[in-house]
């Protein structure tokens, strides 16, 4: 071990921090390239309109106007590809219309591109599209759900009734049976409330060509460059691989909605390449509202089905998701494999049946935002759990301990395809009442009622499914790509070391803990070693960031070929000092002839590997690089108990905080200050869809929280500090025994948050609080209950 | 277009800028300094929050020729010599960033609110930073390191 604890488990502050603190982060908006030009969109202001015509002549000769395009200036160039797909219950395929670059014949939401003009400054492209005459003739907007399956006006002629999809998972006979012979049913009607992610720094792309190489450039601000790569390359652009270079330097949050390929993103590649000059575009955070794909949105029926002592029987959803009016990257994927998988929670539900509509409506893709597909989930089965408890009188603790899955029952195989591997839910129970000091609960219930207010105690007890692997699950349930990650560890001469990721970091601090990763595994000090990920011209491949995988699989690959370079070394090693491989041990950066005094450190074998005059050059080449790529064998599966406390005043219907618990369990923790701050803000996020967010559209589809003034945003003053605390059990299936945790805070924090709300106004009456728990929506709901 | 002369952490720099250009722009384009931010066309987000004069000013909402004369400090001027502000210190101790996106903005209202409010409660400090949004950290570390910041501010 170096000096100091740079290894696994240490609280080791960030390497990153430094350029970010003074200014010196390079994210894509501060890149600019010679000669560069500007792209300006012009959108739909209407949610479903057919194009008449497009008339772009008076802003071709507008000032400092290099070019303007419409769909019908791209030919050849291929639609946005989606890249999951999923089969009607009968097994016929999904509906998946073309999603063109810019609007073909149609626009399909506010915000859809009908044209870009690209000019020599921001300004003169923005002034230029104030120029183009469009005319359109309006349709009528498809915006809610249940009116949209009704039929009447199709978002896309191929899709009847505006269905992308009817799928389902469970034996639905089965779980009917059980149904109408259980004692007790508790329902409910869930609103998964539509979230706008709105990662602080907008999406910026920029295009390059280089025409003696022929090769193009795409400068942009995403969590997956090599996905970004083969998607806009094979699907769109017909460019090979080997031409074309994405580059993601430092990307200012993403929460999953970095993760898409975009239209935007093949328009500058495109232009790039048309015009022969760069082409940068940077969103207007007003555009971002309306082009980034948004999060949630599901409306659900449950039920669950219980013993008269509150043993769960059988469960049973029905949810229709809304896809909006394109399919994004992984859009269907979010309703079914992330979330219908989910649904037995923590919990020995035996049987479960899940049904999944998903819909097309004239509104912004929907896509996976932080969690993604699992809050949901977990937030049908916690307030369904909740309200059953409410029903039968049974304590929400004992309920919840009731059904829990044994921890001697791991392996456990849930009845909706997962296998759990490892898992304590008592362990994070446990902490987080302590945490929370329930005990002291009544006593401060009083205390606040002498005040006036409402006090109220929520609970949450999950589980996730993260890593977004493997490829052969995946690839069962529709995924169209490979879910595993690749890793290449160059040790250079003098023992530093170089680790190419395919993961991608905006925010997670990778260079900090893939380095003590490297550290714990060779010995080198993490200042010696350096993570270099973004640019598909420095990494091998890699399949990005999101569903909290990069530790879990990226973080595996990494060790695999760090296990790689090891074998070598000792080889090497085992010649210099003459004897046999098999007695050679490796601890603390140190090679030794078991037995014996001799030994060589990390970087003697290093430099020995590349200045090969003393080498088994017979039976092994010079150098020290290694690559691997990981597939698991698994999800990982973090879960935890959130437990939120409230206090209400009746009058105003303002919620306020005043206790958040977390106990997680994220698998063994590499750094403590990192996986903290992950749950932080996780949890942050999660009470933002329980208090603050929510997306709205009117009934003519436009956009009602289109700026931060419209769409509230979590703030300092909006929250608590939390009381945050890991219980580990390690993952049974990679070498790091790590899970993840980036999601676990907006799985986990919903709804106890809500949770809490019915019970601070139990007394009232209240039995349900929709999301977002605004001070309106309170307060009405205590004035019809009382 | 207007001649802007101005004091950027502490050096005098001028640059031609148009009537209409806004003064994060004028920073980050005109004189190449992209330590500060837009997160926001609504004048909401901090992202671009630079010290004017020795008030913490979102520099989306003020023209490049109203800031003609003025001394200007950037998140590019808080350290000195290589050592780093105390506020820098304290948001790298508590873990306070993570994107850093919107660090650059946040480490200046921070220093403008304990420079006023050294005392400044949690409460205090919670409220007063409530123009600068932070999608990544949830709050509790910079809060931390704002005590932390202020602390130390006051040696
Ligand atoms: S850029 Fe958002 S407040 Fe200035
Ligand atoms: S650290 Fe990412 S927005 Fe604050």
């Amino acid at each position: 071990m170096p000096d100091g604890n740079t290894g696994i488990g240490a609280a080791v502050k960030r390497k990153e921090d430094g350029r970010f603190l003074t200014g010196k982060g390079r994210f894509t908006d501060d890149i600019n390239r010679p000669n560069q030009t500007f792209a300006y969109f012009l959108r739909s202001s209407v949610a479903h309109a057919n194009i008449k015509n497009v008339d772009t002549s008076a802003a071709l000769t507008a000032e400092g106007v290099v070019a303007v395009y419409t769909n019908g200036d791209m030919e050849g160039v291929g639609g946005v590809p989606c890249g999951w797909g999923l089969t009607f219950q009968n097994g016929d395929p999904m509906v998946e219309p073309v999603h063109p670059i810019l609007a073909a014949g149609k626009v399909r939401h506010v915000g859809d591109p009908i044209a870009v003009v690209i000019a020599e400054t921001k300004k003169q492209a923005k002034a230029a599209a104030a120029l183009i005459k469009i005319d359109l003739e309006d349709l009528p907007a498809v915006v809610n759900m249940t009116n949209a399956v009704e039929g009447g006006t199709l978002v896309h002629e191929e899709a009847a009734n505006n269905i992308c999809y009817d799928w389902a998972i469970g034996d639905k006979d089965e779980v009917d049976k059980v149904f109408d012979g259980a004692d007790h049913v508790t329902s409910i009607e869930i609103i998964n409330n539509r979230l706008i992610p709105n990662a602080i720094e907008p999406r910026v792309a920029i295009g390059d060509y280089d025409a003696v190489s022929q090769k193009y450039t795409l400068y942009t601000s995403t969590q997956s460059p090599h996905v970004i790569r083969l998607l806009m390359g094979a699907f769109v652009l017909q460019i090979p691989e080997h031409k074309l270079r994405v580059v993601a330097p430092d990307v200012g949050g993403g929460f999953g909605s970095k993760t898409f390929h975009y239209a935007e993103e093949a328009m500058v590649t495109w232009a790039a390449g048309h015009l022969g000059r760069p082409v940068k575009w940077t969103a207007e955070r007003s555009e971002s509202f309306v082009s980034d794909a948004h999060g949630r949105d599901h409306v659900t029926t449950a039920e669950l089905a219980l013993s008269k002592d509150g043993k769960f029987l059988a469960l049973r959803e029905k949810t229709y998701a809304n896809m909006g009016a394109y399919l994004s990257t992984f859009g269907p994927a979010i309703a079914t494999y992330l979330h219908s998988t989910l649904l037995a929670g923590v919990y020995t539900t035996p049987l479960i049946y899940s049904n999944i509509i998903a819909v097309f409506t004239n509104t912004v893709a929907v896509d996976a935002y932080r969690g993604a597909g699992r809050p949901e989930a977990t937030y049908i089965l916690e307030r369904l759990v909740d309200r059953a408890a409410r029903e039968l009188g049974i304590d929400q603790v004992e309920i919840r301990r009731k059904n829990f899955i044994p921890p001697d029952a791991f392996p456990y195989q849930t009845p909706v395809a997962l296998e759990y591997d490892s898992g304590d839910y008592e362990a994070t129970l446990a902490s987080a009442l302590e945490g929370a000091d329930v005990d002291g609960f009544e006593a401060r219930k009083s205390k606040a009622a002498k005040n006036g207010k409402l006090r109220g105690v929520g609970y949450s007890t999950y589980v996730e499914a993260c890593g977004a692997a493997p490829s052969a699950v995946a690839g069962a349930l529709g995924a169209r790509a490979g879910l595993y990650e690749s890793a290449n560890v160059r040790v250079h001469p003098t023992g530093s070391v170089t680790v190419f990721t395919g993961s991608h970091s905006h925010g997670q601090g990778h260079e900090t803990a893939f380095a003590q990763l490297v550290s714990e595994q060779i010995g080198v000090d993490i200042d010696s070693v350096e993570i270099a990920h973004g640019d598909t011209d420095q990494v091998q491949f890699g399949m990005g960031t999101y569903a909290s995988r990069s530790l879990a699989v990226g973080g595996s690959a990494i060790v695999k070929a760090l296990d790689k370079i090891i074998d070598k070394s000792k080889k090497i090693a085992a010649h210099i000092m003459e004897a046999a491989e098999s007695d050679i041990e490796f601890e603390d950066g140190t090679f030794k002839v078991a037995g014996t005094d001799k030994s060589m450190g990390f970087g003697e074998v290093a430099l020995a590997a590349y200045v090969p005059h003393n080498y088994p050059l017979d039976v092994l080449e010079p150098g020290l690089e290694e690559s691997a790529f990981y597939d698991p064998a698994n999800f990982t599966y973090p879960a935890g108990c959130h437990i939120c406390e409230v206090e209400i005043d009746p009058t105003t219907g303002v919620v306020e905080i005043v206790n958040f618990t977390a106990a997680d369990d994220p698998g063994i923790v590499i750094n403590p200050i990192i996986v903290e701050g992950q749950i932080h803000g996780g949890v942050a996020q999660g009470i933002g869809q329980a208090l603050l967010e929510g997306c709205v559209y009117d009934d003519n589809g436009q956009l009602i929280t289109g700026t931060y003034m419209d769409y509230t945003m979590p703030r300092a003053d909006d929250l608590p500090s939390y009381v945050v605390s890991t219980e580990s059990s390690r993952c049974t299936h990679n070498p790091l025994g790590v899970k993840g945790v980036g999601e676990v805070g907006t799985i986990g924090a919903t709804p106890a948050v809500i949770n809490a709300i019915v019970d601070a106004l139990s007394e009232l009456g209240v039995t349900d609080m929709p999301m977002p728990a605004t001070p309106q929506t309170v307060w009405r709901a205590i004035q019809e209950a009382s | 277009m207007a001649t802007v002369s101005l004091t950027v952490n502490g050096k005098v720099m001028s640059a031609e800028a148009s009537a209409d250009t806004l003064l994060v722009n004028f920073i980050r384009e005109n004189l190449g300094m992209t330590g500060t931010h837009v997160g926001c066309d609504t004048s909401q987000c901090g992202a671009c929050v630079v010290m004017v004069n020795g008030d913490s000013v979102k520099s989306c909402t003020m023209l490049a020729v109203q800031a003609e004369g003025t001394e200007v400090t950037t998140v590019e001027g808080l350290a000195s010599n290589g050592d780093l502000h105390p506020m820098q210190q304290a948001f790298h101790d508590n873990h306070a960033l993570q994107c850093g996106y919107c660090t650059p903005g946040m480490l200046i209202s921070s220093i403008d609110l304990v420079t006023k409010n050294p005392n400044a409660t949690e409460a205090e400090i919670r409220h007063g930073l409530e123009g600068n949004l932070c999608r990544c950290t949830g709050y509790h570390n910079i809060v931390k390191a704002v005590q932390a910041g202020a602390a130390e501010m006051k040696g």
